[in-house]
């Protein structure tokens, strides 16, 4: 075997060097496990149970410091402290049915609709009723969506934000377009658009949930509200003929949608509405304002999605509502019941607010003054809407939501022309589904 | 290495414990056999249990019979996918990383200079975390933002992640691009320890480089062999963070161990269901076990 | 004690096959290149601004380059504690793993004891397994399991650094066992065979006689658990609730927002979060390699 001088002197060097650096490696390695070890898992014994804790899936910096902002108000207002239990979104709300089983906190953020009532009917929530009934400023659409099927509130909703079609004021004024009231104008600005050289619709869908926004609209828009969420219940069946005539009127956009929507994330998306590569696209309100710059963001509107059936109208609006619930083991109730008590003020959320404009306050009497255009426009939205959805994944049961429609979409968007094998295949998972209980 | 090697001459070994001996033994024996059956074999037991049941994880647990089995069958789209893109994985990984992992080891070992940055570099990726490569994916693969595309530039881009019939061979290439580095690190060690003496009698033979290592070298690989192996069919049916981390393992890069997340991890609760899943799984890997098994018993015969 | 079992011979100088490397190189270095590239092209995003790097694609000529992405995923996600929760997760992890799974790979190769191939399938076998399907039984199992409160705040198994800590080397023990076992029957068993005679007990063999011979292995493969229990997420992630707990693979996530993630923060953070392993991977690669040669080789 040949060996080089190189990697020759190299075996000496090994043979030394592993008798001396194995034995300080291993002492080291010794050492710090006990330097680390002990004191860190020792250190739990410290933080008694004191205060009221709150489990919040903010962990990205911007909702971060204004859920701070609004827990430190509070303590300052009660003297009482909030200790503040933060877990990524994503992994908190996988982790949901364990931690509300386990250790929960007291307090903890969550959805609002039939994601929060999922969890009140299996009676890991605490009802919070009687505190509804001094709340004010909060109406009925919201009081209905922080209800459980027993008829008792268990959500304090703090926020929301709408979905809407989204663009760019400038280009919609330079190139002289309307904005569309109807499907046809809709569908007719779309090829409009296309014909001038832009994509009519910025798309992305890798994430599996961006695109449940359009079929949502789609679906209330030609069979109404009630149809939809008595859908998303499980209580009409996919593969009927109005879900039947969503797809296929989806089907009909699709030429005007940025191909190849599975491979691009919602970001990625909404750059090409930033940059003036595309016309619109169908998002929620902190979505797209993430990828303008500052300069452009002002340039950024929207306009609520059109008209397919004149007997629905524009009336629903989708707009999420995050919010906070008390879990059924809280074990400092009452100060709990106290911090829900201020969350659910004016004031709790101007706090929040003034960190986070992204997002719209659900309280009537929050102040509207510091809004950008945007958020006004926002607020009027939702205000004017008759009924509320929540979004698919928070309509419907999450594991329908995530192990069939996400992937049934994605399915649709890559070969949208077989829609009776696929709503034939989502009834039958849906009917398993739902039998389970 | 030849004055260090074992001689099973098949004679029993002593067997004269005295009770400290035994005391040793039951303790250092029993807690890892108590670890391995309490935290490894009883939930999988559980699991065996749970698959003929439906359970959303918080309420009653009720009986389904073979329910489960029937639907994974029959009515669960991403099934049969996710089946066929494990099992070329692992012809991928066997096929293609594992030979590659050897060829570098081979031209490493040959003396070359520099081999402590080869090595280094080659298994570099096989320290990364699921957020990297999940980053890295975007980062080349992107089909508006990548890098690939740019170099590529044309009209059309492709859509490397978003295409169904293409993103599991770009994930394949990944998964390759990790494999490959764990592979020739364990063959450059084993070629290390391959008696030179053999190879310069085989060249004394007449044979050429290529016969000498085909003849003489591979064959006392064996155990490297053994361990590649392994490795690799763990690696293939536990596969999970690579498509994980590029689109969460849907629109054509389901995997079986994705599916079990899927159905037991999230939120969603379809305990059952997710245990089905995971006990055919369980089934696949326990037919290499025995095929290992096997082979293993055979090997041991001959020495 | 220090066995000389430095698997190489001494360097022989045959002289032909140092000519004609140069097409080895270049092979060597483009697939070098090729594997190293992806790792570069991602340090190089995580020196650029998001906005750069969103509207003029990743593969462009930079615009602004700085640190300040390193500086602020460190702050920003409170890495420092998390960084001490994997330590304390994978350090013990590691080296009680690493003992247990010697003490059973030494009793299975060994000591003949009855049994000792059906207890290597059953440990190889527990490695099979993807660790998804243990979450929900092992989730029940732990939340039944009371600890005093100087042990876990939570009075549980459950949300306690226990139960990771316990998972981790039940999870691995398979592994270990497999490679240490192979490893071991490739050891003399003339020294073995000699203590015995010397009336060595099953506690000597294993401490004095074998353990020694092993060490290069077990630091290869202590090497491999750290990268895998410093890496690994899942654990942690369901078998902790509370958030300050959580390993530090879990303070990359929280670079992620509800809908924005910037992966540029993102990449400063993965380097950061990797630095331990690789630098661990670089300290110990003398060891490492010895080791695997060692436990690869042939008996």
């Amino acid at each position: 075997m040949a060996q080089s001088p190189f990697s020759g002197s190299d075996a000496y060097g090994e043979v030394a060097g592993r008798r001396m650096s194995r034995r300080t490696l291993l002492r080291g390695a010794a050492l710090g496990a006990g330097a680390v070890a002990l004191p860190a898992l020792l250190t739990a014994c410290d933080s008694g149970p004191s205060g009221i804790t709150m489990g919040s899936n903010a962990s990205d910096a911007v909702p971060k410091k204004a859920f701070a902002a609004a827990f430190t108000a509070y303590e300052k207002k009660s003297k009482k402290t909030v200790k503040v239990n933060t877990v990524n979104h994503e992994n908190f709300q996988e982790n949901i049915n364990r931690y509300l089983q386990g250790t929960p906190d007291d307090v903890f953020m969550w959805f609002a609709g039939n994601r929060m009532q999922y969890f009140a009917r299996k009676g890991l929530l605490t009802d919070i009723s009687d505190l509804w009934r001094d709340f004010g400023g909060f109406t009925e659409a919201l009081k209905k969506q922080s209800t459980g099927r027993d008829g008792k509130q268990y959500l304090v909703p703090y926020y929301y934000y709408p979905w809407a079609v989204f663009h760019r004021k400038s280009v919609f004024r330079e190139r002289g377009y309307e904005i569309p009231r109807t499907f046809d104008e809709y569908r007719a600005l779309a090829k409009k658009m296309q014909k001038d050289g832009l994509v009519p619709f910025a798309f992305g869908d890798k994430d599996g949930w961006p695109a449940m926004g359009t079929f949502d609209y789609l679906n209330m828009r030609a069979n109404g509200y009630d149809f939809h969420i008595a859908l998303m219940s499980g209580r009409k069946s996919w593969n009927s003929p109005q879900v039947k005539q969503v797809f296929d009127l989806w089907r009909g956009l699709m030429p005007y949608h940025q191909k190849g929507a599975n491979g691009r994330t919602w970001q990625e998306a909404a750059q090409t509405l930033a940059q003036k590569k595309a016309g619109m696209t169908v998002l929620g309100l902190p979505h797209p304002g993430q990828q303008f710059s500052a300069a452009d963001r002002p340039d950024l509107d929207f306009f609520p999605f059109p008209e397919i059936d004149p007997v629905h109208g524009q009336d629903a609006v989708e707009a999420p509502i995050d919010g906070f619930l008390m879990s059924r083991k809280a074990k400092d109730e009452d100060g709990a019941r106290d911090l829900l008590k201020f969350l659910a003020t004016p004031e709790a959320e101007n706090t929040y607010l003034k960190y986070d404009p992204n997002n719209i306050a659900v309280n009537s009497g929050a102040d509207t003054a510091t809004y950008t255009a945007l958020q006004k426009k926002a607020v009027h939205l939702v205000a004017g809407a008759r009924q509320i959805s929540q979004f698919m994944d928070r309509d419907t049961r999450p594991d329908f939501a995530s192990t069939v429609m996400i992937q049934a979409i994605q399915q649709f968007l890559n070969n949208p022309d077989d829609i009776d094998g696929l709503v034939n295949d989502i009834e039958r998972q849906k009917k398993q589904i739902f039998a389970a209980g | 290495m030849v004055t260090t090697r074992a001689r099973h001459a098949g004679r029993p070994g002593p067997r004269r414990h005295t009770r400290r001996d035994l005391a040793v033994l039951g303790v250092l024996l029993g807690l890892p056999i108590l670890l391995d059956l309490a935290l490894i074999w009883g939930p999988t037991l559980a699991s065996v249990g749970l698959s003929f049941t439906t359970w959303d994880g918080v309420g009653d647990i009720k009986g389904a019979g073979l329910d489960n089995y029937r639907n994974l069958f029959t009515d669960y789209p991403p099934f049969w996918p996710a089946v066929r893109h494990n099992l070329l994985w692992l012809a991928f990984l066997g096929l293609l990383a594992a030979p590659f992992g050897l060829l570098l080891a081979v031209l490493i070992d040959r003396g070359v200079r520099f081999s402590r940055f080869y090595q280094s570099t080659l298994y570099l990726p096989v320290v990364l975390s699921l957020a990297v490569v999940g980053f890295i994916a975007q980062l080349i693969l992107s089909r508006d933002q990548g890098a690939l595309n740019a170099v590529i530039g044309g009209k059309d881009p492709t859509d490397w992640l978003g295409d169904p019939g293409l993103n599991i061979w770009m994930v394949l290439l990944a998964a390759c691009w990790r494999h490959t580095g764990y592979v020739m690190i364990l063959y450059l060690a084993g070629l290390k320890s391959v008696d030179p003496g053999l190879k310069e009698a085989a060249a004394l033979d007449g044979a050429s480089e290529r016969q000498a290592f085909f003849r003489v070298v591979l064959p006392t690989l064996r155990p490297v062999n053994v361990i590649v192996g392994v490795i690799t069919v763990i690696e293939s049916l536990r596969a999970f963070d690579i498509v994980y981390a590029v689109n969460k393992g849907r629109n054509g890069l389901e995997l079986l161990s994705v599916l079990v997340t899927d159905n037991i991890i999230g939120e969603a609760g379809r305990i059952g269901f997710g245990s089905a899943i995971a006990v055919v799984l369980l089934l696949v890997s326990l037919g290499f076990i025995v095929t290992y098994l096997v082979q293993e018993l055979r090997g041991e015969q001959q020495r | 004690m220090t066995v000389s079992t430095a698997p190489r011979p001494a360097p022989t100088r045959t002289g032909p096959a140092r000519h004609g490397r140069f097409g080895v190189h270049l092979f060597l270095t483009a697939v070098s290149l090729a594997f190293l590239a992806p790792l570069l092209l991602a340090v190089y995003a995580s020196l650029r601004p998001y906005e750069e790097t969103a509207r003029y694609g990743y593969f462009s000529l930079p615009r602004h380059l700085s640190f300040a992405y390193y500086r602020q995923a460190f702050v920003d996600s409170g890495m420092s504690r998390y960084f001490l929760n994997s330590l304390v997760i994978a350090v013990p992890g590691v080296l009680l793993t690493l003992f247990l799974a010697s003490f059973v790979a030494f009793a299975v190769s060994r000591l003949r004891i009855r049994g000792g191939t059906a207890l290597l399938m059953v440990f190889t076998a527990g490695n099979l397994l993807p660790q998804q399907v243990l979450v929900t039984p092992l989730y029940v199992l732990f939340n039944k399991v009371p600890l005093p409160y100087w042990m876990s705040d939570s009075m549980t198994l459950y949300d306690s650094l226990w139960a990771v800590i316990a998972v981790q080397i039940a999870f691995q023990l398979g592994f270990c066992v497999f490679v240490l076992a192979n490893f071991m029957r490739t050891l003399p068993r003339e020294i073995l065979e000699a203590a015995i005679v010397d009336g060595a007990g099953v506690w000597a063999q294993y401490r004095r006689v074998t353990l020694p011979l092993c060490r290069p292995a077990l630091a290869a493969l202590g090497t491999l658990q750290f990268t895998w229990m410093y890496n690994d997420f899942l654990w942690g992630l369901v078998f902790l609730s509370d958030g300050d707990k959580l390993p530090v693979t879990s303070a990359l996530n929280n670079l992620r927002g509800q809908f924005f993630t910037d992966y540029n923060l993102l990449a400063a953070g993965s380097v950061l979060v990797a630095l331990p392993t690789v630098l661990v991977f670089l300290l110990l690669q003398r060891h490492f390699i010895a080791g695997l040669t060692l436990g690869a080789s042939k008996g």
